[in-house]
């Protein structure tokens, strides 16, 4: 049985600089999995490489036993695995609900876009970008009414330009603009940044529901307690390596401490 | 009286200059990308509907209808296989490429069509006017103006109100971002292009009933219709239908105390509101 996403060996480069050195991680249908780390230890790296924002080799990350490492993000993404980026990144020229909406708009389906590429790569002779996309069609529980529901404050501020909201309220529309898309996989990197730890308390109430609705999810989190807390499975990664994985019960305060900032001196 | 007259010519004139500007700031807007064959695309789309009246016979309107396509086709060709290739953090390789394109297109129309004048001919409705209050106004300047206000109109619903208008916005953005959202950037571009190129081939309509054109004229268009976008803040479409209107007052009020003062005195209504807003009368939040 393949796993629903799953990296081996995944390496990136930075033009010279080496980022990642051999990643293997894994995530099964269900599974909330948690990416801890210091700064620069590639947690980052690993999402972009996972989102197709940087492309890899394609045997280096496998969806359902597809090769997807050579994928755009905006396949990836209609593929079912849609991102929480660093930084929330809402569109400020885009009001929270057309934020919201676009999330949703291209999701799953070979769209007229897709058909034109393909056209023309059948009579160039190339490779169609697009062949790996409609394997997953975005409908399921998410809308825009039941992402109302799991974060009430946006449907009040729903007309308000997506970047005039408290960062905690402009996390929320960035996660509900990934659900939009209802996606087999919510990748969210560094959700809690920034952020008073009353409102990461907020923010990460959210994922019972979110698994419920049957995502699997890969938090990257600095706050090891946070993660630990929500995680079923933790890696930890340190100078592009994954330097520590288990069950968080499994794990000791010490492991992870050598495993975070490498064997005491 | 006569300044009313004037007024009122000026601002149907603005239409014509808002309706070459329109495609351009719709292209700026969403890629920050100057388009300097602008002006040639417009006289192209004038030589491919006056091909269509010639061939069939069929009103410029309609003809113009059938070249729209054709434009579109042209203009997403043209973003997705050469000025995608031009966009980036460096502003001068678009700059240089569509100059490069501007001459291409004015030599290739002049091996096509010659240096002849041409025009497309709009039968009666040509000199036909109608009584506006106290003046008399041109049935096909009120039409000009009447398209332009439309257009824009439209085209601010299709970038406000619709799915493909929100991709324009999200890319427009941050590129990166909108590919997380299932778009891709590159198609985004060349469909805004594409519809770049409709609105070119309406200016094209009005381009070549009202006036003569031949291959060479394309570069002051550009200059008319830059001026404008500039005057109206990068970006927003209704300030580009202002400062069309601008450039076409001062222009007739130019001309109506010394016809040599024409252009001179539109050109110089564009220094001045350079010098006093260099943003523009209504520039878009950022940037």
């Amino acid at each position: 049985m393949s796993a629903l996403l799953e990296t081996k060996g995944l390496t990136a480069h930075y033009g010279d600089f080496q980022a990642l050195f051999g990643v293997d991680i894994r995530l099964e249908r269900g599974e909330t999995v948690a990416i801890i780390g210091a700064n620069g230890a590639g947690k980052t790296t690993l999402m972009r490489s996972l989102s197709g924002v940087l492309s890899n080799d394609p045997d280096m990350i496998h969806n359902d036993g597809a090769a997807v490492g050579a994928l755009g993000a905006d396949t990836i993404m209609k593929r079912g695995i849609a991102m929480v980026p660093e930084g929330r990144k809402l569109f400020p020229s885009l009001s929270v609900e057309e934020n919201l909406i676009i999330g949703g708009q291209h999701k799953g389906g070979r769209d007229m876009g897709d058909r034109i590429d393909g056209l023309i790569a059948r009579i160039t002779g190339g490779d169609d970008p697009s062949a790996l996309t409609g394997h997953h069609d975005g409908t399921g529980y998410w809308t825009l009414d039941t992402i109302y529901e799991l974060f009430p404050i946006l449907r009040e501020r729903r007309n308000n330009p997506g970047t005039a909201l408290s960062g905690g309220q402009q996390q929320m529309v960035a996660i509900g603009r990934a659900l939009m898309s209802n996606p087999d996989v919510l990748l969210c990197d560094e959700i809690s940044l920034g952020l008073a730890p009353v409102v990461i308390k907020d923010i990460y109430a959210a994922l019972p529901k979110i698994k419920e609705s049957g995502a699997s999810v890969i938090v990257v989190e600095q706050d090891i307690g946070q993660a630990l807390k929500v995680a079923d499975r933790v890696y930890c990664m340190m100078e592009g390596r994954v330097t520590l994985t288990g069950r968080p019960e499994e794990i000791s305060r010490d492991a992870i401490h050598e495993a975070y900032f490498g064997a005491a001196a | 009286m006569i300044w009313v007259d004037t007024l009122v010519q000026g601002i149907l004139l603005g239409g014509l200059y808002a309706l070459f500007a329109a495609g351009l700031s719709l292209v700026f807007g969403i890629m920050r990308l100057v388009n300097l064959a602008h002006g040639d695309l417009i006289v192209l789309g004038a030589y491919l509907i006056l091909v269509v009246v010639s061939a069939t016979g069929m009103n410029p309107i309609f003809a113009a209808a059938v070249a729209a396509p054709v434009m579109f086709a042209i203009g997403w060709t043209l973003q997705k296989v050469v000025l995608n290739r031009t966009l980036g953090e460096d502003i001068l390789p678009p700059l240089l490429v569509t100059f490069g394109l501007s001459i291409v297109l004015q030599n290739a129309l002049l091996e096509g069509f010659s240096a002849d004048s041409q025009r497309i001919g709009f039968g009666a409705l040509e000199t036909a006017s109608v009584p506006l209050g106290p003046v008399t106004v041109g049935v096909l300047p009120l039409m000009t103006f009447g398209t332009a206000v439309l257009t824009i109109l439209v085209l601010n619903q299709i970038f406000y109100r619709t799915a493909i208008g929100r991709a324009f916005r999200a890319t427009s953005d941050d590129a990166t971002t909108a590919s997380l959202m299932g778009i891709r950037p590159a198609r985004v571009f060349a469909t805004a292009t594409g519809l770049a190129m409709v609105v070119v081939t309406i200016a094209a309509l009005y381009l070549g009933t009202r006036a003569n054109f031949d291959p060479s004229i394309g570069p002051a268009r550009l200059i008319y219709a830059f001026e404008a976008v500039i005057i109206g803040g990068l970006g927003s479409l209704w300030g580009t239908l202002a400062g069309g209107i601008i450039i076409g007052v001062a222009q007739t009020l130019g001309a109506a105390i010394n016809p040599e003062w024409q252009i001179l005195a539109g050109h110089l209504a564009f220094l001045i509101v350079l010098l006093v807003r260099p943003r523009g009368l209504f520039p878009r939040g950022k940037d």
